[in-house]
């Protein structure tokens, strides 16, 4: 809750700091230091409750969890990663640097909001502010059609699916009489009708939020057409708010253990879907954005098990997930800022041009291959694990599988152009401070992929 | 401790030679290798001596029950000095050339004796897939970064192949895992999982393990990835993979498969014979029609590795004694045709068609004994260490089925064909154009060379030593093989 509090009073900080700040330079310091005091709340509220357990608040619209502290913290460290990494490339967007900040800071606001919510309404609320902001963020290059479209787009698919999120809760209520999580009581075994369709209607809607197909095709014009900064933003630690909201909303409203056939066999195609579609169509990618792009669909169906799977490894995987999937994402795409052709010709030769962007880059994509030793590895090890644990998806796990071997034919695209063809990428020079953010990030994707248990050993 | 040692030489001088400049790295690599030569004798003798004394066990990821738990037994120590001396030998023969960015080139290569050594070693299911991976990833930057032309896309298709296969292995890995009682990794918790499962999901279990190790082997029909990487690597590389790599695969059935899922590896022995037997004819016939002397070699090792993988599954202590000896043999006496190919190949300009060589005996006559020495162990003529182990794998084939023994022997027929004519088409004839500048060995080949015939003979005169080695883990695996078949 502190973390909340804090997020929210920055963001609206920020705004004024852009009246009084001279210097653009001075505006990112204050942000990364708002997000530090942030860091530090967060880190409060997780002693409090592994101390305390868990506690409600304002007329228990909240539950603070130990989870929803440890997500938390994750989404903050890779949003400070995220600030140190690309935290220049704002001014190169437009003049409005402190009001991007804020923007993002009401958009962290609103994730606290999503890993803490204890009522339907909350989330509803939890999954505006997530949202708005981000339709102003993808249009802010003003000047650019394809950022317009992008906002556009963004704007009437996301309003569409925030009236059927709103359906669904409305119908949920009218099966059950309730907004609290914990009064739903959708475990038994059998559902109304009512509930059912309101079931599946949230479904489809934070489907959408989290871009998993068939409601993906957003996705690849959004973050293609957003600029390429917050792109790096919407696709990591945005998505990964979404599916918090996701997974929080099923595992305390199924409680009870039996979990309704009808509506898993939606979210197991759903799964089976955003696998198949987002590797097969990244392998088709041109530009190494849209390739990005497509692998987030493709990454999202990973994270998707952890919703099938009501077991602690789906919740320590998806913690893992979030974070590795994350850093190296935002990696990935701050190597993508520092050059100007981004299509994979691009990145010919870039090992003999800049070699630490070049092994940096090639670590990330190891990391979202799924390559032991890197993050990645245990994140996808803690999910299908879950999977296979639940039981019942044998099939599933399969499809992930080859699904994961198709990955890796897009993402070593990248590493051969880099290392085995010769080329002269144009290619910013990096600064002293970008390539120590840059070896940070780097030695945290390692760090993850040997000892997976630094972020897990919190959980009980 | 030795053993952790075995893993820990080679990574970290891997990690310092991406830091060092000009002969830095190649000196490294070697005093690198040679120590761990050292370490690994002196681990031999351990295992002797205190077999316990080789373990080595330390938390790793408690959230899983995953330990850092290595540790040798007469297999692994066997294969553990095959990786150290092979290492060795590479590294002596290229000592005199200079490669391009060579702290990457040493640096890789010692990365990936690390991960081969970690496997050999690893008595922890994730920590095995772990070094399974880490040596496949440096593998693939060298093949990729110094290989021949067609390189890309060739050891591309050999990255995805393996990591297919390892990826229905970690399937298999994570579904036992969830079977064993303590919820643990450990092999000794994997072997009393696997037992108690039904028949029916140990067959597919055991089909996401095999697919994997038949990659790696590789074994009909999953071989296609092998020949082109051979010839496309630089030797160094392809020493390393044909020498000591494909034996991932062998090690993998023989330490994680067998014993673990002993019902269904005695159940479907038959047809996994008949696919090694496949392999072996297939893979010989092609061989006699290559021109080209790498791919003749690759293909020659295919059909050798389908000799072990069906003595393998023939389940009985003389064929296994014969893969584990051969397993060795193979090694040293492969890495040895590489080296002398790899002489020829550099000597004259990359010319490695057989068509276009000949009557080098004439011109370099050292190099001409080592190649008939070699080549002979190759096909396993008495008193060369190739021909104890084909001798106790055909005995052990022979007890299964006496078609499986005759048609496998086909292949021993096969391969003295297209190994002389080798020789032949090589070595003696009438010198032309291209091999008439060829000049004899430098003293750092003579020396690796040498080494490798004084193996071969030892081995061959007298193979006792290394059967007592093995003769535990046969043993063992006997006793599994025995508890299958009274389930069956």
């Amino acid at each position: 809750m502190n973390a909340l509090l804090s997020t929210a009073i920055s963001g609206v900080i920020l705004m004024f700091v852009g009246l009084f700040a001279k210097n653009k330079q001075s505006i990112k310091y204050f942000a990364i230091a708002a997000l530090i005091v942030a860091f530090a709340a967060n880190f409060i509220d997780l002693r409090y409750v592994l101390k305390m357990g868990p506690y409600t608040a304002y007329a228990s619209m909240i539950k603070v969890t130990l989870f929803t502290t440890l997500f938390n913290a994750v989404i903050l460290g890779c949003t400070l990663v995220y600030f140190l990494l690309t935290g220049s490339g704002f001014e190169k967007v437009g003049d409005e640097v402190a009001e991007y900040f804020a923007l993002q800071f009401f958009i962290l606001s609103g994730i606290m909001l999503a890993t803490s919510f204890n009522n339907l309404l909350i989330l509803f609320l939890a999954i505006e502010i997530i949202s708005i902001p981000q339709y102003i963020l993808a249009g802010s290059d003003k000047y650019n059609l394809k950022s317009n479209e992008a906002s556009l787009k963004y704007f009437l698919m996301g309003a569409f699916s925030t009236g059927i999120l709103l359906m669904g809760i409305a119908l949920i209520y009218g099966g059950c009489g309730s907004f609290d999580l914990y009064k739903l009581g959708l475990g038994g075994i059998s559902m109304s009708p009512l509930t059912l369709s309101g079931v599946l209607l949230i479904v489809f809607s934070l489907s959408f939020k989290v871009s998993a197909a068939p409601f993906h095709f957003w996705t690849p014009d959004v973050y293609d057409g957003s600029p390429t900064v917050f792109t790096a933003f919407m696709a990591t630690v945005v998505k990964a708010g979404g599916f918090i909201a996701f997974i929080r909303l099923f595992q305390i409203a199924f409680q009870g253990g039996i979990v309704n056939q009808q509506w898993t066999l939606v979210l197991e195609i759903i799964t089976a879907c955003t696998l198949i579609i987002g590797n097969i169509t990244a392998v088709y990618q041109q530009s190494v954005k849209r390739m990005l792009a497509y692998s987030s669909i493709a990454q999202a169906g990973f994270m998707l098990f952890s919703l099938l799977a009501f077991n602690l490894r789906a919740q320590q995987g998806i913690l893992l997930y979030a974070a590795a999937y994350s850093l190296a994402t935002i990696g990935a795409f701050s190597v993508l800022l520092k050059l100007k052709d981004y299509t994979f010709d691009g990145f010919n030769g870039l090992a003999r041009k800049q070699p630490l962007l070049a092994f940096a880059m090639t670590i990330f994509l190891f990391s979202l291959a799924g390559i032991p030793l890197t993050g990645g590895f245990f994140a996808k090890y803690f999910v299908l694990t879950a999977a296979v644990q639940q039981g019942g998806m044998f099939w599933l796990v399969i499809v992930a599988i080859i699904c994961a071997a198709i990955s890796v034919y897009y993402y070593f695209k990248v590493i051969i152009a880099m290392y085995f063809k010769t080329g002269e990428p144009e290619v910013e020079t990096p600064s002293g401070a970008y390539k120590a953010a840059l070896i940070l990030t780097v030695a945290l994707v390692i760090l993850l992929g040997i000892f997976p248990n630094l972020l897990l050993q919190f959980m009980k | 401790m030795l053993t952790v040692l075995l893993i820990l030489i080679p990574l970290l001088a891997g990690f310092i030679s991406f830091g060092l400049k000009g002969t830095g790295p190649k000196v490294l690599a070697l005093l690198s290798s040679i120590a761990t030569l050292g370490v690994s004798l002196v681990a031999l003798f351990q295992f002797k001596v205190h077999p316990e004394a080789t373990r080595f066990t330390a938390q790793w990821i408690p959230q899983l029950n995953a330990k850092f738990a290595v540790g040798l037994d007469g297999m692994g120590a066997m294969l553990c000095l095959l990786t150290t001396i092979a290492f060795v030998l590479v590294f002596i023969s290229i000592f005199s050339r200079t490669y391009e960015r060579s702290n990457s080139f040493y640096g890789l290569l010692l990365l990936a004796q690390a991960g081969l050594t970690g496997v050999f070693t690893a008595y922890d299911a994730l920590l095995f897939y772990v070094g399974w991976e880490l040596a496949l990833v440096p593998m693939y930057f060298l093949c990729s970064i110094w290989g021949g032309e067609k390189r890309i896309p060739v050891t591309f298709k050999f990255f995805i192949y393996t990591f297919v296969g390892s990826l229905f292995m970690l399937i298999g890995i994570i579904y036992l895992y969830l079977h064993t009682k303590d919820a643990s990794f450990s092999y000794n918790a994997f072997v009393s999982a696997g037992a108690s499962l039904q028949h029916g999901e140990q067959s597919w279990l055991f089909w996401l393990f095999f697919v994997a190790f038949a990659i790696k082997m590789p074994i009909f029909p999953l071989h296609t990835w092998q020949p082109d990487t051979y010839e496309q690597s630089p030797t160094p590389v392809t020493m390393i993979l044909s020498g000591v790599m494909v034996k991932m695969g062998l090690f993998g059935a023989l330490r994680w498969l067998l014993p673990v899922l002993p019902g269904a590896s005695a159940s479907w022995s038959d047809l996994v014979i008949v696919l090694s037997i496949i392999g072996i004819v297939y893979a010989s016939c092609i061989a006699i029609v290559q021109s080209d002397l790498k791919k003749m070699i690759a293909y020659s090792s295919i059909a050798h590795i389908g000799l072990m993988s069906a003595a393998i599954f023939a389940h009985n202590q003389l064929s296994l004694q014969g893969v584990l000896v051969q397993m060795f043999n193979h090694g040293i006496n492969i890495i040895g045709l590489w080296i002398i190919v790899d002489v020829i190949e550099q000597r004259l300009g990359g010319v490695k068609n057989m068509k276009e060589l000949g009557g080098i005996a004439s011109k370099a006559p050292r190099l001409a004994i080592f190649l008939v020495i070699i080549s002979l162990a190759n096909v396993g003529l008495p008193l060369t260490n190739g021909f104890i182990g084909e001798f106790l794998m055909f005995s052990g084939l022979f007890q299964v089925n006496v078609w499986f023994m005759a048609v496998a022997g086909l292949g021993i027929i096969l391969s003295a064909v297209y190994i002389l004519n080798m020789i032949q088409r090589v070595i003696f004839g009438e010198s032309n154009a291209v091999t008439a500048k060829i000049t004899d060995l430098t003293p750092g080949e003579t020396l690796s060379l040498t080494l490798i015939v004084l193996l071969i003979f030892v081995v061959g005169v007298y193979p006792k030593p290394m059967l007592e080695l093995v003769s535990g883990t046969t043993q063992l695996l006997q006793v599994a093989f025995q508890g299958s078949i009274s389930l069956k």
